[in-house]
């Protein structure tokens, strides 16, 4: 990961909202990030963290209404895609930025061949004629480990396994060789073994490739395994965020700290009682003018419950949303 | 909760030899053509007290096992034993009356619960079909067990909607407990929740387990869960249990292949243990239920497969003191505390007599 790289995509305050019935949700509250060349960002958080509807917002994914994104700039390679036509985002999806969803089943259309449905992006991006198509379609099946490519090409998604599946997935993202690969849960729906299998590919096409890839997850473990640096979601926001050795050694911010130990380890010396995360995750139903953790905060003072704390640098490219500070155990 | 093999404690489960079979029908007279061998003969006890943890993959049995314990099904061949009582082929209309003694907590606590009843309707369901309660005896019994299961009284009249999946899961966990049950099946009770709510549910049933006395068989596919949880585990393939041991002994030193597949494929949140950790890959998919591989269930997948697993089903059998494993790699190893080393000793000796005999 070279480190003074100019950043692949760029992304500035995004603001998320859906608007409902029963009032506005504030689902992504100033979220900023960036990705440089070739390196693997982990996203972290629980459901209902706005993960997945940060990544979403990016490309125009959700619809509208409900969703709107109020603010922001998404840079990809310098163009702002918030502000792009549809016709110029869909130049992108696909081509520059591929996106492997969670549940492979829904996500490929029953209908139509996997053949077919990989060569479509490269039909329409690419301009490629029947053949050429195919042709790099057998590659890519090879490229993720499909065995029997060209016969494969002409088998509908029922007749593919779930770990298959998701490697058609992964295929057809890789189809247009994009700068971007955002990969929304792949694992979540598969067997620990199968994602062990979906996680070395991963790698192994990382080396080959070379491209960016935001992997989102709530599995702490799958990030410590695969990720360069990563990003802990709270609440809609960015609650820590640094290379991931850093991160895991030393957590700054009392949920990466809680949720840290709150997940039982296999390979270490197993306790007796398991740390509890008392409440629930907030509804968020107004711009946060608090932290959004305070509730459920072993640390939580005064100012937590006035101010939303902004994300400062405490060093070494680490940095954490808290007035708390973890090393001297007292507020900032 | 003592780790050891439980030798002298009570079986409160004994299953023996259990099948359970679904038919695939089809053709023009819907005539049986095959059928999907979801549990194809396994046998374990769990002992009054403790909670036996069963692993495996979607699709491995587990959830089939857990229900066809409590003869949610009509299993196609085997024996149950609980609490001394027979049940494996017992009718469901003499089931109704043992039900009080076995409950189940389920997965998805948003389909097990009825939407259009409130929280102390749910509860109070067991209470009605099976005690003699009065209505105010009920809700006295009703808010005891919201009490016990953390749930605030003054939620008793709302709706399941109203409340998140792991308040749910405490729901259901309420109505299980209604009855002063002995053995709850708890089948995945935390596949659905959060990171930061499983610890809190986790917690609860070992609350509750301390506080009445209870046993569990824990079905999960989160193996780091399970380590925590059970005293006991039982790692599951293709509808046969490949390895049940004590939790400690199988995490330190899983002996069957696959077990041990399975735990290196566990990611373990800390970087420097991840670079460290030597995957074994499994290559290849899980074969169908419906048409296994001949010899052992795991010969199309395994590291260490032999010429002889394509042929012979391994037995599953007591490798070392409370170590049950079903592979060939252990065929040489015999168990030490039994008899049969004995026997097996003495077989050999008669056949030396029986070669020198020829000669």
């Amino acid at each position: 990961m070279p480190d003074g790289a100019a950043p692949v995509l760029d992304v500035k305050d995004l603001k998320t909202v859906f608007r409902t019935r029963a009032g506005d949700i504030h689902a992504v509250n100033s979220v900023s990030f960036s990705l440089k060349p070739g390196e693997l960002l982990g996203v972290v958080g629980e459901s209902g963290s706005g993960k997945s509807v940060t990544m979403m917002s990016l490309l125009g994914l959700l619809p509208s209404p409900p969703a709107e994104v109020r603010e922001g700039e998404v840079l990809l390679a310098g163009r702002d895609l918030l502000k792009a036509t549809p016709e110029g985002l869909r130049k992108v999806r696909g081509r520059e930025v591929g996106f492997v969803f969670q549940d492979p089943m829904t996500s490929l259309n029953p209908v139509f061949t996997v053949g077919f449905q990989i060569m479509e992006p490269l039909r329409k991006h690419m301009k490629m004629d029947r053949r050429r198509a195919r042709a790099r379609a057998v590659e890519l099946l090879n490229l993720v480990g499909i065995p029997d490519a060209e016969r494969r090409l002409k088998d509908f998604p029922h007749q593919f396994s779930g770990g298959m599946r998701q490697r058609v997935m992964i295929a057809i993202a890789l189809a247009c060789d994009p700068k971007v690969l955002i990969a929304d849960e792949p694992t979540t729906a598969l067997d620990v073994t199968i994602q062990a299998q979906i996680l070395e590919l991963v790698k192994e096409l990382r080396q080959r490739l070379g491209m960016a890839i935001i992997w989102i997850t709530h599995d702490l473990g799958v990030i410590a395994g695969i990720a360069d640096r990563v990003l802990v979601m709270y609440g809609g926001q960015v609650v820590e965020h640094g290379p991931v050795r850093e991160v895991f050694a030393n957590p700054a911010h009392p949920y990466t700290r809680a949720l840290l130990q709150t997940v039982p380890k296999l390979r270490e010396p197993r306790e007796a009682k398991l740390k509890v995360i008392e409440g629930q995750p907030p509804i968020l139903g107004a711009h946060p003018s608090a932290c959004p953790f305070r509730a459920r905060c072993e640390f939580a003072f005064d100012r937590c419950h006035r101010q939303n704390p902004p994300r400062r640098d405490i060093g070494k490219g680490h940095d954490t949303a808290c007035f708390w500070d973890h090393r001297t155990g007292a507020p900032v | 909760m003592s780790a050891d093999t439980g030798s002298g404690r009570r079986k409160l489960v004994e299953v023996t030899n259990l099948k359970m079979h679904f038919p695939i029908l089809g053709g023009l007279l819907r005539r049986q053509l095959g059928s999907v061998k979801a549990v194809d003969g396994v046998s374990f006890d769990i002992y009054e007290g403790e909670t036996l943890g069963v692993v495996g993959e979607s699709g491995c049995g587990k959830s089939t096992c857990g229900r066809a314990v409590l003869r949610l099904y009509d299993i196609t061949e085997g024996s149950i034993r609980i609490d001394g009582t027979e049940i494996g082929r017992m009718s469901q209309t003499q089931l109704r009356r043992l039900r009080p003694k076995m409950q189940m907590v389920f997965q998805d606590p948003q389909a097990c619960l009825n939407p259009r009843m409130t929280v102390a309707a749910i509860i109070a369901e067991p209470l009605e079909e099976h005690g003699r309660l009065s209505g105010k005896e009920r809700l006295n019994r009703v808010y005891e067990l919201m009490d016990a299961v953390g749930l605030n009284r003054n939620f008793a009249n709302r709706y399941p909607h109203a409340f998140s999946g792991g308040q749910r899961q405490r729901i259901g966990i309420a109505r299980a407990l209604a009855l002063n049950p002995k053995f709850i099946v708890c089948d995945e009770p935390i596949a659905a929740l959060d990171v930061s709510i499983q610890a809190q549910v986790v917690n609860l049933l070992e609350e509750l387990q301390d506080r009445f006395g209870l046993t569990y068989m824990f079905i999960s596919h989160d193996l780091s869960m399970v380590r925590h949880i059970a005293d006991r585990v039982a790692v599951m393939y293709l509808g046969k249990i490949v390895e049940l041991a004590p939790r400690d002994g199988l995490y330190e030193k899983p002996l069957h292949p696959y077990t041990e597949a399975l735990m290196s494929a566990v990611p373990e949140p800390d970087p420097d243990i991840e670079a460290r950790v030597e995957r074994i890959i499994l290559t290849g998919d899980v074969p169908s239920p419906s048409n296994p591989p001949e010899g052992c269930n795991f010969c199309t997948r395994c590291p260490k497969v032999m010429d002889i697993c394509h042929r012979i089903d391994p037995e599953f059998r007591e490798v070392a003191p409370g170590r049950f494993v079903a592979c060939h790699l252990h065929d040489a190893t015999q168990p030490q505390s039994r008899t049969r080393t004995g026997q097996t000793g003495a077989t050999t000796r008669s056949e030396h007599i029986q070669q020198g005999e020829d000669a």
